[in-house]
């Protein structure tokens, strides 16, 4: 069982805590003028998302969590499962249950390199990339030249998700989107 | 690497701790304190069981880095130094993070003659001229009241699962055997210290008699009680005062002490300084001392959040 002693404790380490894998967010080294250190740390859970704070005495050891970071081309969903390839060239494909997706299914349509979680070799979480470029199918009709009232509308895109789009945008365009809070970037010229 | 060389902390930082240096020994001067160097390497190494000393293998045997200078500045006061202060770097293992450096500096001085009181009084001064943004005068308060004040608990009277509920009352998860001392530093880490005011110097006193170190005991309403204080700037720690112990024997047996704790902790053993026991033996005059944090006091100036905006190569950078 490989382990962490609370000196190594930096952010993105991950744990097992009462059986669940954990990631550190972030750890803070405690001490009393005299007496016993601690680091008190906010952590993770990598299944719920949730993050709770912890404090461990200082020089304790921690279970090490098997977890990796991987990046993987996503390729299909049957439906039940998104399945992704690994693209170091080994072609090893993994498949994601819908718990392991969450936020990210609004904005994969095929082929995009994502960050994939895997605890004990099974996908946990998958990160999409930060930006993403999509199609939009329905909105309504641009408002021509309105480039400066900064009023927004919603428009529904190719994967079916609706964000909010500057009046000017037309159906059929495609938009840069930032994945991390759903938020419209930029038009991309076609 | 990705700093590309450059410095952890802006050069307003270094010009502030210049300053600092400056003001601390004109300070010093005017009250005729004499500045003193100490070796940082010596034969023997601090045996306090919660503070590791980083060891240095050389050709004629094991040298230890001091983590303060307190040994031989306390073999000066013996030898007759009268009032004595020191500026100097010193070195304490795996203490890292935004309020720790392992590599830091630090004020230590004595006062011949002084009551712990007394010395409180004119640290209280001196925090007072080295931070001009703190402007209410400072609060004193035992170990004890701020245990009764913000927990109900008395932390000379109270029992282990009384203090582990508390914990738990107040949510704080821990892992890791603690023994009663530990549970009341948890305690006051995690919730007393929050409580302090952010705008003002706090100085608790009257320590359990078994955080004494090498501060005197002395008995508070039948409780033995260490003294020995710690200042604060809001939540952060910048110092640790004592009315020294000038008892030799009992000296000799507090370092007992910690070595037996060392080993019940399988800890390495350090070897005691001889050389201060037979000091304390020739006659420590009664006097108070304290270590102050000088990184840390820097940060409360600067209103930063990490050590290393003011310290110029941060210990990862170094």
């Amino acid at each position: 069982m490989a382990t962490y002693n609370t000196n190594e404790f930096r952010s993105g380490l991950k744990l097992m805590i009462d059986g669940d894998p954990y990631t550190i967010v972030d750890n803070e080294f405690v001490k009393p003028g005299k007496g016993q250190a601690f680091n008190r740390a906010r952590v993770r859970n990598l299944k719920t998302g949730r993050t709770v704070e912890k404090t461990w005495k200082s020089g304790e050891s921690v279970e090490a969590a098997d977890v990796m970071d991987r990046d993987m081309e996503y390729l299909y969903s049957d439906g039940e499962f998104w399945h992704f390839m690994l693209t170091d060239g080994s072609f090893e494909q993994f498949a994601a249950p819908e718990t392991a997706m969450t936020e990210a299914v609004k904005w994969l349509k095929g082929n995009e390199v994502c960050l994939v979680t895997l605890w004990n070799d099974a996908p946990l979480t998958v990160t999409p990339p930060n930006f993403v470029e999509l199609q939009i199918t329905e909105t309504d009709p641009g408002v021509k030249g309105d480039t400066a009232s900064g009023g927004t509308k919603p428009a529904t895109l190719e994967t079916g998700t609706v964000i909010k789009v500057p009046l000017y945008m037309d159906e059929n365009e495609i938009v840069k989107i930032d994945t991390r809070n759903g938020e419209y970037v930029s038009r991309v010229k076609s | 690497m990705t700093d590309n060389g450059r410095p952890s902390a802006a050069l307003n930082a270094l010009q502030a701790r210049a300053q600092l240096n400056r003001q601390i020994r004109d300070f010093m001067q005017q009250r005729g304190i004499l500045e003193v160097e100490t070796p940082a390497l010596s034969q023997s190494g601090n045996t306090d069981p919660y503070i590791d000393s980083f060891s240095v293998h050389t050709r004629s045997g094991t040298r230890y880095l001091h983590t303060s200078p307190e040994y031989p500045m306390k073999r000066l006061l013996a030898a007759g130094s009268g009032d004595i202060y020191q500026l100097c770097k010193v070195w304490r293992e795996e203490e890292n993070g935004a309020q720790h450096n392992s590599e830091f500096s630090m004020l230590e001085y004595y006062r011949v003659g002084f009551s712990e009181r007394r010395l409180m009084q004119e640290v209280a001064e001196l925090l007072t001229l080295l931070l001009p943004n703190i402007t209410i005068p400072p609060s004193y308060r035992s170990y004890q009241a701020c245990f009764l004040e913000t927990l109900a608990l008395d932390p000379h009277n109270v029992s282990i699962a009384a203090l582990q509920r508390c914990a738990a009352a107040h949510q704080i998860e821990v892992s890791g055997e603690l023994d009663r001392q530990g549970w009341l530093d948890l305690l006051f880490t995690h919730v007393i210290e929050a409580t302090f005011d952010p705008h003002r110097l706090s100085f608790i006193y009257h320590y359990p008699a078994e955080q004494a170190a090498l501060a005197q005991v002395i008995s508070q309403e039948g409780v033995a009680v260490a003294q020995r204080f710690e200042v604060y700037c809001g939540a952060l720690e910048l110092g640790n005062g004592y009315q020294e112990l000038t008892d030799a024997a009992r000296s000799a047996e507090r370092l007992q002490q910690d070595a037996a704790q060392r080993l019940n902790q399988g800890l390495a053993p350090i070897p005691a300084d001889l050389r201060f026991l037979a000091a304390m033996q020739a006659g420590l005059p009664r006097s108070a001392g304290i270590a102050l944090g000088l990184d840390r006091l820097l940060l409360c100036q600067s209103g930063q959040s990490t050590l290393k905006r003011v310290i110029s190569f941060a210990w990862e950078l170094a």
